[in-house]
């Protein structure tokens, strides 16, 4: 047994490495003093950050994002918190449909929802709008906040909602006093994961964004499909720290809430 | 059931339900649509996927890198999967975070990132001549490869959770017991471990298999003009030639073989079992 224990953390170490290489490479390049792509850098600088902060295209597509990425959140975490309540603690004809039609914008590739969209944002004059891009990150955002929220109140025990009503708590106490708080690791961690999902999204703000309402990842695929400077991966490095904020924020969560898994 | 009062419930439920019909089911039933209408109703789009080679050959490109990335995702996730089933908390810990990083990191972030890795003059290629493992640079970008290392990495967690959650409920001792009875270490895990991992694997391929069918970022990048996937050509149809109709039997395609799969899936394990 033991040559196979040897084994299988050989080929987890690999993994690790295949996955976290690409970006330790990125972060590297981040501070290369030369302006074109080369591993690893002749010389170390902060060029591209500061190209960053002083370039209106970029700093725009920050903006653009940061002002689509809160209202998404909001509300798909509020849509679908209360869809994932409905179908867990309901008793509802059909649940069991309705929650796996919740989740199919996850298995719908998304250049097919993207493409759709437009169309109906064409009729709808959405297109290069504000509302339009919110609209379409909801839209693939809502199913994670229905998964994660839905598996957390799984695993919360109904009784104690059931005891509160028996003590005399209206149903509404009872949600707002008992389930909420209970919830509330899971709410914030799908608040959070939608904020980096939305600020990830690249298909869909790319079809129904305009030139003036560019997200960063359209503005990130633009610029890779063109000169292709070490820009790219200044901005991606930042995003990288964002995703890894949030990630421990994440962990964080879940420890508080004194998960075992 | 007739004469119980409807669950009050049902009206939380309703706002996410009516976004998605509004924002989900007509815009994509509208792209759908189109493939039966645009530029005239009938199935002349679907005639034309069959007729033009370029675009039958896309729709074969897609189903068969789908298919090879399928079985790299499984051997790579399958040792992580099982160190997080059987290992120590710390070991679990740490391995469930590495593998969420790409659930938490743009897609678009690591695929610039492999296509700075992988270039002919890349750090990998450095390092497999530095070591002496290979003389010349290896074509490692604009191919299948590329497009391979690029998409496995950002599919390891749709095989590693379904594996891992099948797996935890593996009992050890079962192997114990095949190994005290006289089964080699092989068999056991063949006959024992793997037919008891099934579900998972099965869960596990479908997701990679699912999610690599739509991909249109990693084959742009990271592909040459031969790995040229459907969400691709979706994109050129509609941007470049503003054949709707087109676009739409392609998505009408792509979703059809995404459902069948799932359906599959559901027939063989259960949906229910994938959700947990």
């Amino acid at each position: 047994m033991g040559a196979w224990r040897v084994l299988r953390a050989l080929a987890c170490t690999l993994v690790g490495i295949y996955l976290i290489a690409p970006l330790a490479i990125v972060l590297v390049i981040s501070f290369s003093s030369a302006s074109f792509l080369r591993f690893p850098p002749p010389g170390y600088s902060l060029r591209w950050y500061a190209n960053l902060m002083n370039d209106p295209a970029w700093l725009d597509a920050i903006g653009v994002s940061l002002q689509v990425l809160l209202p998404t959140a909001f509300l798909s975490t509020a849509l679908g918190t209360a869809a994932a309540y409905a179908l867990v603690r309901g008793r509802i004809r059909g649940g069991g449909l309705i929650g796996a039609f919740l989740l199919t914008p996850m298995v719908v590739p998304s250049i097919i929802t993207a493409a759709g969209l437009y169309m109906l944002y064409r009729w709808l004059g959405l297109n290069g709008t504000l509302p339009g891009l919110v609209i379409g990150h909801v839209v693939v955002t809502l199913p994670y906040v229905v998964a994660t929220v839905g598996s957390a109140l799984r695993s919360m025990d109904p009784r104690l909602e059931a005891a509160a009503s028996v003590l005399g708590a209206t149903p509404f106490a009872a949600f707002r006093r008992i389930t909420l708080p209970l919830l509330a690791p899971a709410v914030l961690s799908s608040l959070l994961f939608a904020m980096v999902l939305s600020f990830d999204e690249l298909i869909i703000s790319l079809f129904v964004g305009s030139a003036r309402m560019r997200t960063v990842p359209v503005q990130m695929w633009s610029n890779i499909r063109g000169d292709f400077d070490p820009t790219v991966a200044a901005i991606a490095s930042l995003c990288f720290l964002v995703a890894l904020i949030a990630l421990g924020c994440e962990a964080l969560l879940r420890r508080r809430n004194g998960e075992k898994e | 059931m007739r004469g119980r009062a409807p669950d009050p419930r049902f009206w939380l439920l309703l706002p996410a339900l009516l976004v998605l019909l509004v924002t989900f089911v007509l815009p994509v039933g509208g792209l759908l649509a189109r493939a039966f209408t645009q530029p005239e109703p009938g199935f002349q789009n679907f005639a034309l996927l069959w007729e033009r080679p370029v675009y039958l050959q896309v729709i074969w490109n897609t189903v068969m890198i789908s298919a090879a990335a399928t079985p790299v995702a499984l051997i790579l996730g399958f040792p992580v999967a099982h160190a997080m089933a059987h290992g120590s908390p710390r070991t679990r810990r740490l391995l469930i975070f590495l593998v969420l990083i790409p659930f938490w990191t743009s897609l678009l972030v690591r695929s610039f990132a492999t296509v700075i890795l992988l270039q002919r003059r890349g750090p990998l290629n450095t390092l497999l001549m530095n070591i002496g493992v290979i003389d010349t640079p290896l074509p490692l970008i604009y191919n299948l490869t590329g497009v391979l290392l690029g998409a496995v990495q950002t599919l390891l967690p749709f095989v590693i959770f379904p594996l891992y959650s099948s797996m935890k409920r593996i009992d050890p001792s079962l192997m114990q017991a095949a190994l005290t009875l006289g089964a080699g270490p092989v068999r056991a895990f063949l006959r024992v471990y793997l037919p008891l991992s099934l579900p998972g694997l099965m869960t596990g391929a479908t997701l990679v298999f699912i999610s690599m069918l739509g991909y249109f970022v990693i084959p742009a990048l990271l592909g040459g003009p031969q790995e040229t996937m459907v969400a691709q050509m979706i994109q050129d149809q509609i941007a470049q030639l503003g054949s709707w109709g087109v676009a739409g039997a392609m998505s009408f395609v792509l979703l059809a073989i995404t459902a069948g799969l799932l359906a599959l899936l559901h027939k063989l394990v259960g949906l229910k079992a994938v959700a947990r």
